[in-house]
Parts: C-alpha cells; sequence; structure tokens
C-alpha cells in the first residue's frame, strides 16, 4: 500500500487520476482507517491531502467563507468568527464523534464517506454550501447537495477530489441550526437530522429558507417544498405545521433497528420544526 | 515497497522509526517504540484507550498513520509523570482509585489532562462530555469524573 501527501491539488489529483487500483483520500482518517481495518477497503494507493494549503484553510471570500476539506470539527468550533455567521454548520460538524474524532475528523471526509446519515451534510446542504472540486479537468463547485448520488456513491470523476467549502455571503438577519435523533445524548450515528438556514426581515417575516434532512432517504434531501412553507411566513403554528408536513412527505427512510420507517418520518418533521425555530431565533438577533 | 522512514518528537525526545504504510500510530508506539502505555481497545476510534496528544491536539493514535507523523509532536501518558512525580491527575486517580482493570485509564489521563490545559476550572458536564470518547467497562465514569474535578482544584491552587 502506497502513501503519498503531495503539497498541491495538481500532484494529489494527478497521484489519483494515475492510480491503478484503488486509491482512496486520506484526510481526517476516521472513517477510512476504520473501513481499511476491517477489510472493507483495501487501496492500493492513499492520498493524504492535509499538506495542501487550501484543505487546511478557513479564508473570508467574496462576502463569505471558503473552508478546507480538511479542516477539523476541533478547528471550526475554535475558529473565533465562523460560529457567529453559521452556528448550525459548525454545531453539525461539533457533532461527528468525540473529542478525540473531533480532533481529526473533517467535512470533506464527512461528505465523500457518502453516508445519509452525515451530520455536517443536512446543515451545509441548508447553507446553501457549495463543494469546490478539483479534478483532472480542472476546477468546479457543484452543490453539497449534489455530490452525494446515494449510499458510497459519489458525483466524483475519477482522480477529482473535494478541495474546500464555499460558504455564501450572509444578508443581516440570518442564521441557522442543525438538530438531529439519537437514542443518546452523544458518540451516535443520526437517526435522523435536520438542517435549517433563514432568512427573516425587520418585521420578522422569512424572506428566505432553506431545509435539509439527512438519514431519511439514500442521500442527504434538500427540500424546497419545506422551505416554501415557511417563505412570507412569520414561522406561526400554521407555518410549521406545513414545514412538518412537507418535511415529512419528502422522507423515504429505510426501516432498521435504530429507527422504523414511520418513526424516522414523524421525527424529521418535528426536527425541522425545532431546527426552523432556532434559527428563527438566532436570526432575529443577527 | 520500502518501509517510510520517520523522524518526530515522543514525550519531547526526538525520535526515528520505519512503518509501513497501513501501521498506525498506535502500532508504531506499542510495537516499534515499546510505548505500550496506550492500550488498543477498539482500534475504531470508539474507545479512547489509545488516546495521545499530536500536536497538542487529543486523537486516538489507532486513527493516525505513522506515515503521517513525519516532524509532528506526539505527547503519550509515559510522558505523563515527571521522573518520579506524578501528574496531579495521575495522584488524584490514584488516591480515588478510579480505576478497576486500568485498560482505559492512560487514554482516560491523557484526555483529561487536554481537558484541563484548555479549562482549567471545568463544569462535571464538560467533563463527562469531553470524556465521552473514552469508554470505561469497569467503574462506571462517576469515580473518573470527580478524580478529574479534584484534580482540577489541586491544579487550580497551583
Amino acid at each position: 500500500m502506497r502513501y503519498e501527501a503531495p503539497d498541491s491539488l495538481e500532484g494529489a489529483v494527478a497521484l489519483l487520476a494515475g492510480a491503478r487500483g484503488d486509491a482512496r483520500v486520506l484526510a481526517g482518517g476516521t472513517d477510512l482507517l476504520v473501513q481499511m481495518r476491517a477489510d472493507i477497503l483495501e487501496p492500493e494507493l492513499i492520498v493524504d491531502i492535509k499538506r495542501i494549503p487550501e484543505t487546511r484553510t478557513v479564508t473570508e471570500e467574496r462576502g463569505g467563507w471558503r473552508i478546507g476539506a480538511a479542516v477539523t470539527g476541533a478547528e471550526l468550533t475554535e475558529h473565533p468568527r465562523l460560529k457567529q455567521v453559521w452556528p448550525g454548520v459548525i454545531e453539525a460538524a461539533n457533532l461527528i464523534g468525540s473529542t478525540q474524532v473531533q480532533g481529526r475528523a473533517t467535512m470533506g471526509g464527512n461528505l465523500c464517506n457518502g453516508s445519509p446519515a452525515a451530520d455536517s451534510v443536512p446543515a451545509l446542504v441548508a447553507a446553501g454550501a457549495l463543494a469546490s472540486l478539483v479534478g483532472p479537468r480542472g476546477r468546479r463547485d457543484l452543490p453539497v447537495e449534489d455530490v452525494m448520488l446515494g449510499p458510497r456513491r459519489l458525483a466524483l470523476e475519477k482522480g477529482e477530489i473535494v478541495a474546500s467549502f464555499l460558504l455564501p455571503p450572509r444578508p443581516p438577519r440570518s442564521s441557522d441550526a442543525y438538530l438531529r435523533f439519537i437514542p443518546r445524548t452523544e458518540m451516535d450515528i443520526a437517526v435522523v437530522g435536520a438542517g435549517v438556514s433563514l432568512t427573516v426581515d425587520g418585521a420578522g417575516i422569512v424572506t428566505a429558507a432553506r431545509v435539509a434532512l439527512g438519514a431519511v432517504a439514500p442521500r442527504v434531501l434538500l427540500v424546497p417544498e419545506a422551505a416554501r412553507a415557511i417563505v412570507g411566513s412569520r414561522l406561526d403554528a400554521e407555518a410549521q405545521r406545513r414545514l412538518e408536513a412537507a418535511a415529512r412527505a419528502a422522507c423515504q427512510p429505510i426501516d432498521d433497528k435504530r429507527g422504523t420507517t414511520e418513526f424516522r418520518i414523524q421525527v424529521a418533521g418535528v426536527l425541522a420544526r425545532r431546527a426552523a425555530l432556532i434559527a428563527l431565533d438566532r436570526a432575529r438577533s443577527n | 515497497m520500502a518501509k517510510h522512514h520517520m523522524e518526530a518528537t515522543v514525550n519531547g525526545d526526538p525520535v526515528e522509526f520505519l512503518c509501513e504504510t497501513e501501521e498506525t500510530l498506535l502500532d508504531v508506539l506499542r510495537d516499534t517504540l515499546h510505548l505500550t502505555g496506550s492500550k488498543e481497545g477498539c482500534a475504531s476510534g470508539d474507545c479512547g484507550a489509545c488516546s495521545v496528544l499530536l500536536d497538542g491536539r487529543l486523537v486516538c493514535s489507532c486513527l493516525v498513520l505513522g506515515c503521517e507523523v513525519g516532524g509532528r509532536s506526539i505527547e503519550t501518558i509515559e510522558g505523563m509523570a515527571k521522573g518520579e512525580s506524578l501528574h496531579p491527575l495521575q495522584e488524584q486517580f490514584l488516591k480515588s482509585a478510579a480505576l478497576q482493570c486500568g485498560i482505559c485509564t492512560p487514554g482516560v489521563l491523557v484526555a483529561s489532562k487536554a481537558l484541563l490545559e484548555r479549562s482549567p476550572n471545568p463544569t462535571e458536564t464538560e467533563v463527562r462530555y469531553w470524556l465521552a470518547g473514552n469508554l470505561c467497562r469497569c467503574t462506571g465514569y462517576d469515580k473518573i469524573v470527580s478524580a478529574v474535578m479534584d484534580a482540577a482544584a489541586v491544579m487550580r491552587k497551583g
């Protein structure tokens, strides 16, 4: 098994594109190393992207934020400003694993692991984040919701990697929130996750919203109907009811020991409503 | 494929070692450097028995490859006592009998030290969340948590 740690995106792309056997990107390793250990993956080549500056930095760009794909959860939490602007994204990334896992786990890895239950992904989708992909044919930006096609299946071409995420500029009175349901308080995988990002006007009316759901379909869902259910409202009881119904209508969950289909659909509505109310409260005080 | 030749710092001392790509930092610490204080519980990042500091950041050494640590600084349980004098956390764990079989203890101590360095006066809730990734299958957690709180109080007095 070969290990390479190039210091440029071009170098990483050339290695991945030229690999004969299975090649894997290593960011935090909290999924990759576990899957290698369990013999689920036996890559011929591992490309560690952590020496590439873009993957490891957080910078302001075009009024928004560019977050490197290999920035760790702990680093995101400690960032002096991100938590004020994107509290939902940061709280979602912070829910992944333990303190030790936070020291390594990254949002790029969380997305590319290809799990419909990835906590940071619904928050990024609700935020309207773009994934900045670099591959043999250059760079392209893809909405985060279009990166994952299904469990373990990504829209990336051979040799293409997620270098960073671009979070859009934030209008005044905007905020976001992420909630997940797990049967314990810590250290578990989402049974349902819900991310909501919204903007209100001076009168407290929602002028823009995005709602995303995790773990209720083969991939994380952006639910425009749920956003439409609250835009133009003050998130009054009637709008909340519409939001719940729209969120539930979008769900196509599996039925397993961690949650039945019926339970996941029910909880998706509840979490979407609660996340929207938290985001609203935060947006009003922005 | 040739082994990777690595240079790093472990508990303040420069070290050199050879490793295969698939060897984890935990494998290197235990099998190559013979620092067997870090334990392998689950080898999947769930139990925290292999906790070390990597450039000051708390991580599971089972989820780090040996070939990733070139030029970096690693602190293990072996670096916690200074000569014959135990760290206040170690003293307090002994005094409070905050361990039974001891497999989780090195990881708990390394993780607790990292917590107290950033938060010298933690709440009990903070301690419990911080240590959520350190599993103990013997004692339950009450003695561990109160030992950490007590050690924090001792350390604040200097």
